[in-house]
């Protein structure tokens, strides 16, 4: 009964005519050409115990290396007795995060609220450190949490900025209109690896001798402002699809400019572009890699001194196989919350 | 009629860059007083409703409500928005929020009532137009008439001075267009003062104290609704009732 079924299901959907049917077959032949192979090296033939590069015998992965450097990919060169404190960080987020999924509307904007503008002042002093804590100087931070960090800081920070210019592109006032379209179209026109070169290298030489900004906050900073660029046109498009009689009807009602946004144009415009809006952070998450090239030491960074090392030769394909696996599934997360919001509240809408 | 003068518009122009859509609207409408609006389209009917919101800008004359003169300070033209509910052709209700909240946002966040006050406001009015069982569900879980008739609420829970009504019934499938008009009839029972731009000539005969004959742009014949109907004077407002009566 069940090979029937798959007959037919194979039928219909693969081999429903002849130019199906060669997609299809070249497809299964790529599949078996490749995947055995694969699961060979990752699995079959890898190796998983041991301490050192001469543990691996065999002729698969050297898993070795991702597990003897992990903590060093995880967290860089923080102090390895401190640990907890990104972990706590982490903890809050996660719970945060979780929570939002169970509690009822009212409770999520707390949510939201602490996530936005107490979650980061925790994480700071936490992951920094004060209050009797060991300081942490930004530069020793590294390896996925510093990603992690830089991500989320830049999601935090710029879906508000972006948000605020997709407005001040409509607005009427002329001089907020053409600041936010000279601000949006100068951050899109240049490339990000650009923006990191000046704020780690040249933002420095523009301050007056005595003053100094952090370079990791400058970095992560210069990356915000980039993505609000994409966000304030992702929103825009948003912005552009709601109806002129929405606006009417807020207006008729007495409500002013920003309690008609809050209320009736922004809920509806950002529900519409959902999945714009996590297009962008997947690419803001996946371009944090990049600040390897000045000099900083996230996951990817991390995977490269590892790979430079000498009694570890010849490891990149594990490393970075070990970081595309890590990055896929942080995309796919985004990826499937963002369906999961879009699903939520296209059903309230019909 | 020695009642209080709540609407006045002296010499009002409007024009859309070069087209004229509004020529010298002399208007008084006094407490209570149901006007109907009527006339061919593109006559300028609703850019006259909307310019006594503010939602367009006229660009001469004076346009007073009560004792309000609108001007371009923000506080004139929110408080006369808050005094004067309005009505769309599209319901514009808020599609993602509940019928509850359409109708309770405004009290609670531009008349700062508490949630708890504005919810039970709702449910009166809601009450009023007989849709108080559907206070939980969207907009798009409604048919038309019900939607119009909660977009009627929204503007009543806001206890307006003044409705207006653009259209109301025109969106409508036939079988629902009654249903809104009763809501409309109780309301001027009621003694509210209203502004209704619409062809349904039946509801005019019914409740209408005035009817206004507009075309391009010019109030053409404004009479008392009897005479309106058995005495027009106007070669075009006689053409005008003899198509759609």
């Amino acid at each position: 009964m069940k090979i029937k079924n798959l007959i037919t299901w194979s039928r219909t959907n693969l081999f429903s005519n002849w130019y199906n049917s060669l997609i299809s077959l070249f497809c299964i032949y790529l599949i078996i050409i490749s995947l055995p192979p694969f699961i060979d090296w990752a699995f079959l033939s890898a190796t998983f115990e041991g301490k050192l590069k001469t543990d691996c015998k065999t002729s698969g992965a050297c898993w070795v290396f991702v597990k003897v450097w992990f903590e060093k990919f995880m967290y860089g060169f923080y102090p390895v007795e401190n640990i907890w404190r990104i972990n706590l960080s982490f903890l809050i987020l996660i719970i945060s995060i979780s929570l939002s999924f169970f509690v009822k509307d009212k409770f999520k904007i707390y949510i939201l609220f602490f996530l936005i503008f107490v979650f980061p002042i925790i994480a700071f002093v936490l992951i920094h450190g004060s209050f009797g804590m060991q300081i942490v100087e930004s530069r020793e931070w590294g390896g996925l949490a510093l990603t992690f960090i830089l991500a989320i800081f830049g999601i935090i920070f710029s879906f508000p900025l972006g948000v605020l210019l997709a407005l001040g592109r409509r607005s009427e006032l002329p001089i907020i209109k053409y600041f936010s379209i000279c601000f949006i179209e100068f951050w899109r026109g240049i490339p990000l690896i650009t923006v990191l070169f000046a704020a780690a290298v040249m933002f420095p030489l523009l301050l007056p001798a005595d003053s100094y900004v952090d370079k990791t906050l400058r970095i992560a900073v210069g990356i915000a402002i980039f993505e609000s660029a994409y966000i304030a046109e992702v929103v825009r498009g948003g912005l552009q699809s709601l109806p002129k009689g929405q606006y009417d009807a807020a207006r008729s009602l007495g409500m002013g400019y920003w309690k008609m946004n809050f209320f009736i144009v922004l809920p509806q415009a950002i529900k519409t572009v959902i999945p714009g809006i996590a297009n962008t952070f997947i690419a803001l998450l996946k371009d944090t890699p990049l600040i390897v090239l000045v000099g900083m030491a996230e996951i990817l960074g991390m995977i490269n001194l590892a790979k430079a090392n000498p009694y570890w030769l010849g490891m990149a394909v594990e490393g970075y196989v070990f970081a595309a696996a890590i990055f896929w599934v942080a995309s796919y997360f985004l990826s499937s919350y963002s369906q999961r919001l879009e699903k939520k509240y296209s059903t309230e809408k019909k | 009629m020695n009642k209080e003068k709540v609407i006045e518009l002296s010499k009002v122009n409007k024009w859309y860059g070069e087209f004229h859509v509004l020529k010298d609207i002399d208007l008084s409408v006094y407490q209570g007083e149901k006007i109907i609006v009527c006339g061919p389209s593109g006559s300028g009917k609703s850019t006259l409703i909307r310019c006594i919101n503010r939602l367009e800008e006229h660009q001469e004359g004076t346009v007073r409500i009560r004792d309000t003169i609108l001007d371009h300070h923000t506080q004139s033209i929110e408080k006369i928005r808050s005094e004067v509910g309005m009505v769309f052709q599209q319901f514009n209700l808020f599609p993602h929020l509940s019928i509850l909240d359409n109708c309770a946002l405004a009290p609670s966040w531009v008349r700062k009532m508490s949630k708890k006050d504005a919810e039970e406001l709702a449910m009166t009015y809601l009450a009023k137009v007989k849709i108080d069982d559907q206070a939980l569900k969207f907009p798009g879980q409604l048919s038309g008439g019900q939607q119009q008739r909660a977009a009627i609420a929204r503007a009543l829970c806001m206890e307006p001075k003044i409705m207006l009504f653009d259209e109301p019934t025109s969106a409508l499938d036939p079988e629902m267009i009654k249903e809104v008009l009763d809501v409309m009839t109780d309301l001027a029972k009621a003694g509210m003062t209203m502004i209704v731009v619409s062809h349904e000539m039946a509801f005019a005969k019914e409740v209408a104290d005035r009817v206004i004959f507009m075309d391009e742009g010019s109030i053409v014949e404004e009479k008392p609704t009897a005479q309106f109907f058995s005495n027009p004077e106007n070669e075009r407002t006689k053409l005008f009732l003899s198509q759609i009566l």
